[in-house]
């Protein structure tokens, strides 16, 4: 554990760089059900820089989603702060998109051109044609120019999630906040859509924070990821991970070295 | 000794197969259609009606569907049927209009704070079983003898069931959508607008048909209390007038306008304003 942390601390990138886009410190979340007040997160720390892929992983019960929340303003913490472009951030605004997880995060009455245009034109950033043409570039970025007049619920489950990446990228917010967008997926698909994003990513290099608890996903999209120990999550590691195309063996042993941080200690299960 | 099996890699035949796809026959089609099929029914009742009329023989208890549908045109176009319908219609609209606008009120407020919720739920299941025509005695001596009366039963009809409906959608919307709501930056009355009521269009569907419903049954029902005033009663009073003059084919003809008007706003109106969203977007098949 001890010799984790100087390897992190002794990370370059951690060193003295540029400002962090998104500067996450000491932040401890909490979050009540009916019966229990559940701490989801202690003392979390990490820097996002622009354009990286950032990426949090962790067994469920680490936070992570929770975290994500809190970034995207939905929650505030208890313990330490969060900040952007070195202002605490405020409430849920479109500065930071969330892409979901669940496919019901399109509006179902409108369609993919609306659903794109829809942010844009709610926060006032673009209004009338600029609108139009903006969301008609991003839905054709993310290949689905033929379905702009379709309704959500005659789409596949894997273009509902592009119709959502492309409405988080249309807003061109600061940081594009991913809550495991893959995981309701089938795997030929979220294979592609893996790929896909990394593509995207290449075009623009917008900065993202993405959630995900499968260990591969997090090594293909992630440029660093932060591992999370769960009940409740406190950060485990910070690594750097392999740039797409990597020979797989290096790959294979990056998963090994992570696997065997995550699961070092037999995992408790406290709230089942 | 393993058990080996032999690959295959097979080209798919084409044409080998009769139709990939063809389009159903005429007949077929038409079975498909919904209304052609409640059309024959409807027609097959009429003719039951007429049978059963004729073989009675007694046009004082029942008169035949022909002499109905001739006491029903006669009084559109030449008696006062027409205007009884119109002095219906204005009452009802007003009524069910106001009763909207305060569910619309209530509701906001009962989505606002927890409080508001608790009136809310409170109200409604306290009035919510209250029959609108219980309450007009006590309407009769509020707003006196006339259009004032009814339209407060109406609102009392139409007010519970809209608010229970819309109140009960806005709470079944999923978390993500408020969600992905509040991420556009929407606050107060826009996020109420622009998400919870698109979101819960289905339930506030649902309200406004069991609220058209219900007004109509009140309104018909204290018409046939007291539907005269100034002269000019509506399709209740119509009804009621007809039958202390034994017009009883007239009687008929006022009851089928009463059905043929509940037909044409539950299977025309709000069936094209549900084919127009609901249906549209995927939220109701």
């Amino acid at each position: 554990m001890a010799e984790l942390m100087r390897a992190a601390v002794n990370d370059p990138a951690v060193g003295a760089g540029p400002a962090p886009l998104l500067d996450v410190r000491g932040v401890t979340l909490q979050y009540k059900t009916k019966e229990y007040l559940v701490t989801a997160t202690y003392r979390v720390d990490f820097q996002v820089m622009r354009s990286d892929r950032f990426v949090l992983l962790g067994p469920s019960g680490c936070g992570k989603s929770t975290l994500l929340k809190a970034v995207g303003g939905y929650l505030q913490p208890v313990e330490g702060e969060i900040r952007m472009k070195g202002a605490a951030i405020g409430p849920p605004g479109p500065d930071r998109m969330m892409v979901f997880q669940e496919f019901d995060q399109l509006l179902p009455w409108r369609t993919v051109l609306g659903n794109v245009m829809f942010p844009l034109t709610a926060s006032g950033r673009l209004a009338g044609r600029a609108a139009v043409e903006k969301a008609r570039d991003v839905i054709a970025r993310v290949g689905l120019e033929k379905f702009a007049d379709n309704y959500p619920h005659t789409l596949s489950g894997g273009m509902k999630q592009r119709v959502a990446i492309a409405r988080g990228m249309a807003m061109e917010p600061d940081i594009l906040l991913m809550d495991e967008p893959f995981a309701s997926l089938d795997a030929l698909t979220r294979r592609k859509m893996q790929d896909d994003l990394l593509e995207l990513w290449e075009g623009t290099r917008f900065t993202v924070l993405f959630v995900t608890h499968s260990i591969p996903e997090a090594i293909r999209i992630g440029s660093r990821i932060l591992l999370l120990s769960p009940h409740p999550g406190q950060v485990k590691a910070e690594l750097n991970s392999v740039p797409p195309g990597t020979d797989g063996a290096i790959i294979a042993s990056l998963e090994r070295r992570i696997h065997d941080m995550l699961f070092a200690e037999p995992v408790e299960d406290a709230h089942t | 000794m393993p058990y080996s099996r032999v690959e295959r890699v097979l080209e798919p035949a084409t044409g080998a197969y009769g139709v990939v796809e063809k389009p159903l026959s005429t007949g077929e089609r038409i079975a498909n259609m919904g209304w052609v099929r409640k059309l024959a029914i409807l027609i097959a009742l009429g003719l039951l009606w007429e049978g059963y009329a004729r073989w009675l023989n007694n046009p004082l208890l029942f008169p035949t569907f022909s002499a109905t549908i001739e006491a029903f045109f006669q009084g559109f176009f030449g008696g006062t049927l027409f205007s009884r319908v119109a002095t219906s219609l204005r009452v009802l609209l007003i009524g069910y209009a106001i009763g909207i606008v305060c569910a619309t009120v209530l509701t906001v407020i009962a989505i606002s704070s927890r409080l508001g919720t608790d009136l809310l739920e409170l109200l409604t299941s306290m009035f919510n079983p209250l029959p609108a025509i219980a309450l007009l005695p006590l309407a009769l001596i509020w707003f006196g003898l006339g259009y004032g009366s009814i339209v407060f039963v109406i609102v009392h009809s139409v007010l519970w069931a809209v608010a229970l409906n819309t109140h009960s959608g806005f709470l079944s919307v999923s978390n993500t959508l408020r969600m992905v709501g509040r991420n556009y930056g929407l606050r107060g009355l826009r996020y109420v607008a622009r998400i919870l009521i698109p979101a819960a269009f289905p339930s506030i569907l649902t309200g406004l048909k069991i609220g058209w419903a219900f007004a109509w049954r009140t309104l018909i029902a204290a018409e046939l209390v007291f539907g005269v005033s100034s002269g000019s009663g509506g399709l209740g009073w119509f009804i009621y007038e007809n039958k202390n003059q034994l017009e009883i084919p007239n009687v008929f003809a006022g009851l089928l306008t009463v059905i043929v008007i509940g037909l044409v706003v539950e299977n025309v109106v709000f069936r094209l304003v549900e084919s127009r969203t609901v249906r549209k977007w995927g939220m109701q098949s």
